[in-house]
């Protein structure tokens, strides 16, 4: 109230502090908003240009819709009346601009904008400057409403850049006159088309002319604000020069400009000089002036010093590349990617993948590209890119024998990428006996080579590898007793992991019982998959555009390739409808979704069904790769759900703190259901078995686990699983293990939801699943000089957290030593100097990083009192990591 | 248009803050943090661009101060860096010689020019002389004010 008051005071002390106030305190009371609204108006009756200015600036820096409201009407009058003093005018013009970039409906159009638009003709070039944005903004939207302005600003810009540098007095910036008053007139421009007509358009090409001539000129001052200013004009000029794309003798000249300041000592201007480029690239006009500029941008790919400088060089050979050059740009990308930075190697490598397939002449040349993208950067190769070599190879019969010789000489080093491994088995898989006539690749020598790699992949590859190993058995009848001992081996058939065991008894059975003709039907080579735009290109647009919004059909799909192993070679693609061969369904590479989807309709259908009548299991589980719960939430916004919300939601943080220094325990019990957990913990990568116990005598029915990750969460962990029985009898117990992958750091812990049909009741149950981020520590022993050391080095600010809290159990010495060695650090003694301190040290193994952790609890037996300390080398780790900590005391 | 404009210390100490946009509290802090350490991180060879999200920063370091802008995809980048050295030249011209010091103590005054020269995230004055001007005149008015004021009533 003493602010609305101060308000309407006459003294501008009083007023400013008053608009000071509301400016920052300002919310939506609807009383005070009335009062507030009153006295503004006030001022802008006031004629005094101090009060309006104060005003405007109120209602500008509030720009809530509710100010919107109220003065969108208004502001337009004070903005174009006759006689408004410039400085108001140029508040007003601003403060409307805000206003119609926050609610643009309250800000009608009218007879107005004509006379706005002839503010371009002001004398006040402060006044011009300010309209000028008014109208950009306004003619984005409404074109037609504003397309006077055109002849308006190039006759407004003609005069500013044929003036000479002292005209216009104190708007000469360091020897440029009005930068800021052109760029934007140039600005105004770009929202058009080139002008229609001849004279306009003459005068403005005459205009972009006398720019680029001036950036020839000697330099008026050595000031770094002169070049700034005047080449800013000159860079506003060349992006109008693209965006009218229709003068071939001004784009090259913008070309050639470029050109030369791809070699400035400025690394400012390098920057933008590639960045514009980039774009001048894609015009036909100037494609060919900017590939002569190659062997700079290479050379700037090799010795520019800011990684920022080197990612638009990269940006740039991409954009300019294509057949001609293709060759060069890919060699010299290839070199770039193994010394280039982590933070851009992913995108190097999709362009690389892009542009090899693009510009393929030959397709040899393609394989051989990509193996060795796979070879210099095998981390950063998306499965999206080895998806692609192999549906190129399948689709083109003359690499499939060259493809098949190169992965195999590929996989003769020793070490070779866990992706090689995955394309090879692949490709030899489908193709081997294409290179198995030749003594050096007979088919056991292949088989060898294979599985001497098996042992150390992952668990996907290693499913990829048993599908290998049966098609194998198709392709060379002769060495089917060996691979037979392979899948009959004890580490294959008693594996731990489900899918492995699974695949070896079937493939084993299968090549037991089934008779050459179906072996040879069922293991057929893979149909070639339906032309369609590489999946590699929607990543690459993925990943550019930050904070769009991910189709959800497409993340859908993501998971399920996650479920299935990693082997289902069906690129993420929304419009994937491959052929639905039963037998590539067999193998889990193909179309699994579609088939489990339909019965199969050919007559191989029947004969796999036929093949498996006496193992019912076997078809089972792999069909219903689509129905997976783990990848349908959908299944949970099913009707049954919203008719009988019997809900219980447990997620309350408290099951996370019992499990934060344990692995073991009861999560959860109603006087229905039990869930146990078992886990199990090394450096990224866990697994947690979940008990679910039946403690009725009833039988549960539909009884569906499902995991739930936030869309952050899904990106820093990794969640696999396998759906469980959907019923479970009274008294029994089912299990589910639950594969954990961390791939970042995180905040959140994922939802463990169960839904299950008990006696007619709909049960819907939500826990939180005790998955926390020091589950990933490995302790850490270190002498004291190290640990302070260490603590020393992580002495920013940011890296450290600190909590004092009350201690919540009784303060014993062994129970809280027990406490920190179950948290996961090590606990190092005769490190603090005070005896009764707890100092511990550990690594967190995420996949992308290692992050070192130091803690430090000080107890105050006197005050109850805990004073936790955590110094890792990232902030959100340190944060995390102190509030499950200060939970547990 | 100018999304908000940052000044902070070598040290990350945040001095000035403007915004032009409307976040919540919370979301302001995290986007501060993130951009002072990006900016604290590069070295001086490097250049005064970065693409941050869908936002242009561009940044320039006067004695130990970083002004910061974020701007969006379409502005002109050389152009902002003349932006900030005009607000300099500003404050310099207000404050005589400018140090850290100033801005610290006196940082109604700062936020007052910096209003005076941008509105809404758009340049409003250029022209430093017309800028300088308003300054002075509302600071004739309000030392006026101070000293009518101050006299003890009778």
């Amino acid at each position: 109230m003493e602010a609305v008051n101060l308000l309407s005071s006459n003294r501008y002390t009083e007023k400013q502090i008053g608009y000071l106030f509301i400016s920052v305190l300002v919310n939506s009371n609807s009383e005070l908003i009335r009062l507030i609204n009153n006295a503004i108006k006030n001022d802008l009756a006031s004629r005094n240009p101090t009060f309006m200015g104060l005003a405007l600036h109120c209602i500008a820096n509030v720009g809530s819709r509710e100010m919107a409201e109220a003065f969108a009407g208004e502001i337009p009058k004070i903005l174009v009346a006759g006689d408004t003093m410039d400085s108001v005018k140029q508040s007003a013009a601003l403060c409307l601009l805000r206003l119609y970039r926050t609610s643009p409906d309250f800000v009608p159009m009218g007879d107005w904008t004509s006379r706005v638009v002839h503010l371009l003709n002001d004398q006040h070039l402060g006044v011009v400057t300010a309209a000028t944005s008014l109208i950009t903004t306004l003619a984005q939207k409404n074109p037609e409403e504003f397309k006077t302005s055109v002849s308006l600003a190039v006759s407004r810009l003609s005069r500013i850049v044929t003036s000479a540098s002292t005209d216009l007095q104190d708007y000469t910036y360091y020897f440029v006159p009005a930068p800021w008053l052109s760029v934007k007139l140039l600005r105004l421009l770009q929202c058009y088309p080139p002008p229609e007509d001849a004279a306009v358009r003459g005068r403005l090409t005459e205009c972009l002319e006398t720019i680029l001539n001036k950036a020839q000129e000697p330099p008026k001052s050595k000031k770094v604000q002169h070049s700034n200013a005047k080449n800013a004009v000159l860079f506003e000029a060349i992006s109008l020069i693209i965006h009218h794309d229709s003068e071939p003798n001004l784009l090259v000249r913008a070309c050639n400009q470029l050109g030369q300041f791809l070699q400035h000592r400025e690394t400012n201007l390098r920057y933008l000089a590639l960045e514009s480029m980039c774009t001048l690239a894609s015009s036909e006009f100037s494609h060919e002036a900017v590939k002569t500029h190659i062997e700079t941008v290479i050379n700037a790919l090799k010795t520019e010093r800011d990684v920022s400088v080197r990612q638009r060089a990269v940006d740039l050979l991409y954009a300019m590349c294509d057949r001609s050059n293709a060759q060069q740009i890919v060699a010299e990308m290839l070199n770039y990617l193994e010394t280039a930075d982590y933070s851009i190697r992913e995108e190097i490598v999709l362009k690389v993948a892009i542009l090899a397939e693009k510009y393929a002449v030959d397709y040899t040349w393609y394989v051989d590209t990509i193996l060795n993208l796979i070879r210099i950067a095998g981390d950063y190769v998306s499965e999206e890119v080895w998806y692609r070599v192999i549906q190129i190879v399948i689709n083109r019969d003359d690499v499939q024998g060259y493809a098949a010789k190169t992965v195999f000489e590929a996989l003769q080093a020793p070490a070779c990428h866990e992706n090689l491994v995955k394309v090879g088995g692949y490709i030899l898989g489908e193709f081997g006996n294409l290179i198995a006539g030749d003594p050096r690749s007979s088919p056991l020598i292949q088989f060898n080579l294979l599985h001497s790699k098996f042992h150390l992949c992952s668990v996907p590859t290693r499913a990829l590898l048993l599908s290998t190993y049966i098609k194998f058995v198709n392709l060379f009848p002769e060495i089917k007793t060996t691979i037979q001992d392979v899948l009959r081996s004890d580490s294959q058939l008693k594996n731990a992991d489900v899918e492995l065991q699974q695949r070896a008894v079937e493939y084993l059975r299968l090549s037991t019982i089934a008779s050459t003709d179906i072996l040879a039907t069922v293991l057929e080579e893979m149909p070639p998959f339906p032309e369609r735009e590489s999946s590699i290109l929607a990543k690459l647009k993925k990943k550019k555009g930050p904070g769009t919004v991910t189709d959800l059909e497409e993340i859908k799909k993501e998971r399920n390739s996650d479920v299935n192993g990693g082997t289902e070679s069906t690129p993420v693609n929304a419009s994937t409808v491959s052929t639905p061969s039963p037998s590539a369904d067999l193998l889990g590479l193909g179309a699994a979704p579609l088939t489990s989807a339909a019965p199969p309709p050919s007559s191989t259908g029947s004969l796999l069904v036929d093949v498996f009548s006496d193992s019912a299991s076997v078809v089972a589980p792999l069909a219903p790769g689509s129905e997976d719960n783990f990848a349908s939430p959908d299944l949970a916004s099913s009707e049954v759900v919203s008719e009988e919300p019997a809900d219980t939601v447990h997620d309350a943080d408290e099951l996370i703190h019992k499990f934060v220094c344990k692995n073991n325990g009861v999560l959860f019990e109603n006087q229905l259901l039990q869930i146990g957990l078992k886990s199990e913990f090394r450096q990224n990568l866990g697994r947690m078995f979940i008990f679910y116990g039946n403690k009725t005598s009833t039988q549960f029915l539909n009884f569906t686990p499902t995991l739930i990750c936030s869309d952050e969460l899904q990106s820093s962990l990794n969640l696999q699983t396998k759906p469980v029985d959907p019923t479970v009898d009274g008294g029994a117990q089912v299990q589910q293990v639950v594969n954990i992958e961390c791939i970042s750091d995180f905040m959140e812990a994922p939802i463990l939801n169960i839904q299950f049909r008990y006696g007619g009741t709909f049960q819907n149950i939500s826990v939180k699943l005790p998955i926390t981020l020091n589950k990933f520590f490995q302790p850490t022993e270190m002498a004291s000089q190290d640990f302070f050391q260490r603590w020393k080095q992580l002495s920013n600010p940011q890296q450290e957290m600190q909590n004092i809290f009350k201690a919540k159990h009784p303060m014993d010495t062994e129970i809280t030593k027990a406490k920190i060695i179950g948290f996961g650090s090590a606990l190092l003694e005769e490190v603090d100097p005070n005896p009764a301190n707890f100092v511990g040290a550990g690594i967190i193994h995420t996949k992308t990083t290692q992050i070192g952790c130091l803690l430090r609890l000080e107890p105050n037996l006197q005050a109850q009192m805990y004073r936790l300390t955590l110094r890792t080398s990232k902030e959100t780790v340190s944060q995390r990591l102190c509030e499950l900590l200060s939970e547990q005391f | 248009m100018i999304r908000f404009i940052l000044l902070f210390s070598r040290q990350g100490k945040l001095r000035l803050q403007k915004w032009y946009i409307t976040l919540p509290d919370r979301e302001r802090k995290k986007i501060t943090r993130e951009i002072v350490q990006i900016v604290l991180a590069r070295s001086q060879k490097m250049s005064s661009f970065v693409n941050w999200k869908d936002l242009k920063l561009v940044y320039k370091r006067y004695a130990s101060l970083y002004f910061c802008c974020a701007i969006e995809d379409q502005d002109n980048e050389l152009l902002t860096l003349e932006v900030v050295h005009r607000y300099v030249e500003l404050l310099d011209r207000y404050f005589g010689n400018v140090c850290e010091l100033d801005i610290i103590f006196n940082f109604e005054k700062a936020y007052f020019i910096l209003d005076e020269f941008i509105m809404g995230g758009e340049i409003q004055e250029t022209s430093k002389k017309s800028a300088v001007k308003a300054i002075e005149d509302s600071d004739m008015l309000q030392e006026t004010m101070e000293e009518y004021m101050n006299k003890p009533a009778f």
